[in-house]
């Protein structure tokens, strides 16, 4: 178990930290969200992300990959999550291509993973179909016809989906919705005829997509993976992902905590610093403490899927289920600790707030990850 | 075989061959745990024999020093040590304020002469220590303690009062804050005293708890002779020597939060199914099974940070403000636990003793009562809120 980073892991964090703050810091987000331009992201420091060979963190050598952890990876999307980062990272390396580095063949591996480490390609994963998470609950169905598989279906909150060159569908091949078994993952060009990506602008300022399937025809050569068994890449691939956007979360805690203790220590009322006040210095205390220990059950979840321990998936659904609880205590608190600015768009804890609840729906709200970690539990 | 697979297999030997049958059976209650002291001296049954045989190995304070008795072992062979103790289901063979509190602050403090004498009784379980801080007017406010020691030049003579003194009418010596100085600030005129309970001038009162015991006492001194040699530190230089010990204490209190030492005799997912009832192997009444899943998340996540601080604590760092981070939620936990198993086991939580209730049931009533103690003794969570906000996160006073 390693709770505590090594040197190398701090350095790759620490530089993480300064691009961040040099190139993206938060104004840049705030000029993405008021421009509301064709992408929602800067596709210059995409590129540069890619040179700094982010993209393929956790992919091997020969695909252009650093071949290291999620642990290291998590480090960036740690500051990515401080800084509010807005970039298809998520989907495009750990979910879409995640299905490839998981489930793919050597010549998808080869094509896709390659691509997506010089920050050439963009993918995105499609599997909910309904307002909660309920990743076998999927009803899209796929037909086998000739030589060809039909897709139809209907698939929501694809996470940067407006802007994926490829999706990665998750169809299902038999079986029933709520099946673990029966389902299959399809690669589908976002171009493809029958293909519509309506693009949902998110409350946090971020995108996502309604992808409509009307009788898609993909390639037999498409499916990535064995025929009814994509339940066994989806679930170590959402883990993963899971536990990665855990890391973005774990930014965002420490940032809006860091604001809030900030402000704490400079804003006087009744002459005297409000962070004299024992109301809120409690109320501090307990932040802090929620969020130790949010940061040390995330560390042992990037462990868990890096050591790739039996108890990973039970690690990861504590991980995350805490770090929903934590964020949203920690950003409805500190808006409280702001006041009156607290509530305006000028005041950029108003954007992590917003942020806080999109990343905690995503893959699992607490009461998902609860239900999950009990059945893992035997009880 | 590395070096410590090598230890585990000794360990697991000695064990094997030492610890008596009838300690492999884990625990209902941390109340059955050993406290040692001079009157388990008299006893035979198997209790005392774990005792003995762990005290002489050391293993009962497996990281102190050999040289007073210790185990002399790395963190990382304690670590195995206490992984094989509870795989065989087998409690602590000595649990004491000496080894929680006492005597880690005595191998930071004490004299070298000090050491020789104390230690090895600690590690041996041969002297039950009771702990003489709080009084009735100095409570979270500990520095404003009254007890006055006069120094007699070859002796002090302590007067005064102390309160809450958990199990002195069973301890055989106390560790004492007694304030030698008046003119001085508060926390300068303080001194750290030892002392036998059965000097003359030393009388207890035992008060009950709403639990039924009375673990604790009002412990009285009148002109009581205290050699000078049982001075720990410097005169007036107690509070340092004070806080540090409350670290220590904090981080043992803590512990609580991740249950029984030792392992208990049934697993807690057992005792909610059989009491909450289940339908396919899961928890019946989907919003327990929710509470318990939040419970048990916290509680692993609780071990994580625990285990992240050892991982972080550079061999020989002695606990810092962490520690209240510990005491804080570790106890608020196992408060927040105990609640939890009262909701689950309905009126068979509300026995008090007789008929028609398990004994693990009427223990697990009185440990409920016990748990509201917690987050009050070795300072309030409201002090280590306190604290946390002024050390850790530097707000203002
Ligand atoms: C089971 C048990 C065992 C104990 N064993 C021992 C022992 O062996 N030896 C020993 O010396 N003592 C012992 N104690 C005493 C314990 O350390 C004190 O009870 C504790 O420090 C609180 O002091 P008090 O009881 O005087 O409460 P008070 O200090 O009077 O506190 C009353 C309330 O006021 C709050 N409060 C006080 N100051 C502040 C502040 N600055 N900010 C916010 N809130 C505040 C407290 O949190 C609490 O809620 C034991 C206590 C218990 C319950």
């Amino acid at each position: 178990m390693a709770l505590v980073l090594t040197e190398e892991q701090e350095l790759l964090k620490e530089t993480a930290h300064e691009f961040i703050q040099e190139q993206s810091p938060v104004s840049e987000f705030r000029r993405l969200r008021d421009s509301v331009d064709e992408s929602g992201f800067d596709r210059k420091l995409y590129a540069q992300m890619a040179e700094l060979g982010w993209m393929g963190v956790i992919y091997p050598e020969e695909y252009g990959g650093l071949d290291l952890g999620y642990l290291e990876l998590g480090q960036i999307f740690e500051e990515c999550g401080r800084g509010l980062v807005a970039q298809p990272l998520l989907a495009t390396v750990v979910l879409g291509g995640g299905c490839i580095l998981e489930g793919g063949n050597d010549l998808q591996r080869k094509d896709i993973l390659t691509q997506i480490s010089t920050g050439d390609r963009l993918l995105s994963l499609a599997f909910q179909e309904s307002a909660h998470h309920n990743p076998y609950g999927i009803s899209t169905s796929a037909e086998l016809s000739g030589n060809h598989f039909v897709l139809s279906g209907k698939k929501t909150f694809v996470l940067d989906g407006h802007v994926a060159d490829q999706i990665v569908v998750v169809a299902r091949t038999s079986g029933k919705a709520g099946d673990r078994d029966g389902l299959t993952l399809f690669l589908v060009d976002a171009g493809a005829e029958g293909v519509t990506v309506n693009r949902t602008i998110m409350l946090d300022g971020r995108n996502a997509a309604n992808v409509h399937l009307d009788a898609v025809k993909v390639e037999k050569a498409a499916v990535i993976g064995e025929l009814d068994a994509g339940a066994d890449v989806l679930d170590p691939v959402l883990d993963r992902a899971t536990a990665i956007l855990c890391c973005e979360m774990m930014g965002t805690l420490s940032e809006a905590f860091d604001k809030a203790l900030e402000y704490l220590k400079t804003r006087e009322q009744f002459g005297v610093l409000i962070g004299s006040f024992q109301a809120l210095k409690h109320r501090a205390a307990n932040m802090f403490v929620e969020s130790e220990l949010s940061r040390s059950i995330l560390l042992d979840a990037l462990s868990a899927v890096d050591e790739g321990r039996d108890n990973s998936a039970q690690v990861v659904s504590c991980a995350k289920a805490r770090l929903n609880d934590s964020l949203i205590l920690i950003c409805n608190e500190a808006v409280q600790m702001f006041g009156g600015i607290g509530v305006t768009d000028e005041e950029d804890i108003g954007l992590y707030l917003k942020r806080a609840r999109v990343m905690a729906a995503a893959f699992g709200d607490s009461s998902w990850h609860r239900a999950r970690y009990a059945s893992l539990g035997g009880y | 075989m590395s070096d410590l697979e090598t230890f585990r297999q000794e360990a697991r030997e000695w064990l094997e061959e030492n610890c008596p049958p009838s300690m492999r059976q884990g625990l209902a209650s941390n109340e059955e745990v050993e406290w040692g002291g001079r009157a388990a001296q008299g006893r035979t049954d198997d209790k005392k024999v774990w005792l003995d045989r762990m005290g002489a190995k050391g293993w009962t304070c497996p990281t102190w020093p050999a040289e007073y008795g210790g185990g002399g072992l790395s963190k990382a062979e304690t670590k195995v040590l206490h992984q094989e103790l509870s795989a065989m289901k087998a409690p602590p063979a000595l649990t004491s304020f000496g080894i929680s509190m006492l005597g880690p602050a005595l191998l930071e403090y004490a004299s070298e002469e000090q050491k020789k004498k104390f230690i090895p009784e600690i590690v041996q379980g041969k002297i039950w220590w009771c702990q003489g801080y709080s009084e009735p007017g100095s409570g979270s406010d500990l520095a404003s303690l009254q007890t006055r020691a006069e120094d007699k030049g070859d002796h002090f003579l302590v007067n005064g009062q102390k309160i809450w003194t958990s199990y002195a009418d069973h301890a055989d010596w106390i560790f004492c804050l007694v304030r030698t100085n008046t003119e001085v600030p508060k926390h300068d005129g303080i001194s750290f005293l030892l002392f036998d309970m059965a000097s003359p001038g030393v009388t207890v009162s035992p008060i009950q708890l709403i639990s039924g015991s009375s673990p604790f006492c009002q412990t009285f001194f009148q002109d009581v002779k205290v050699p000078k040699e049982n001075l720990i530190g410097e005169m007036g230089g107690g509070w340092t020597i004070a806080k540090r010990l409350l670290q220590h204490e904090r981080s043992m209190i803590g512990g609580m939060g991740l249950g029984l030492a030792g392992g208990a005799k049934r697993g807690l997912t057992e005792v909610v199914k059989e009491y909450a009832g289940e339908t396919d192997g899961r928890i019946s009444d989907s919003l327990t099974r929710d509470q318990f899943s939040q419970l048990r998340m916290d509680m692993q996540a609780f071990a994580a940070t625990t285990s992240r601080s050892a991982a972080e604590a550079k061999a020989g760092k002695p606990p810092g403000p962490a520690s209240s981070i510990f005491k804080l939620y570790g106890t608020e936990l196992n408060k927040r636990r105990y609640e939890f198993m009262m909701s689950v086991l309905g009126t068979q939580a509300l026995g008090w003793e007789g008929e028609g209730f398990t004994s693990e049931e009427l223990s697990g009533t009185r440990d409920w009562l016990r748990s509201y103690g917690n987050s009050i003794e070795g300072g309030t969570s409201e002090v280590q809120l306190n604290i946390i906000a002024k050390r850790v996160l530097g707000l203002p006073d």
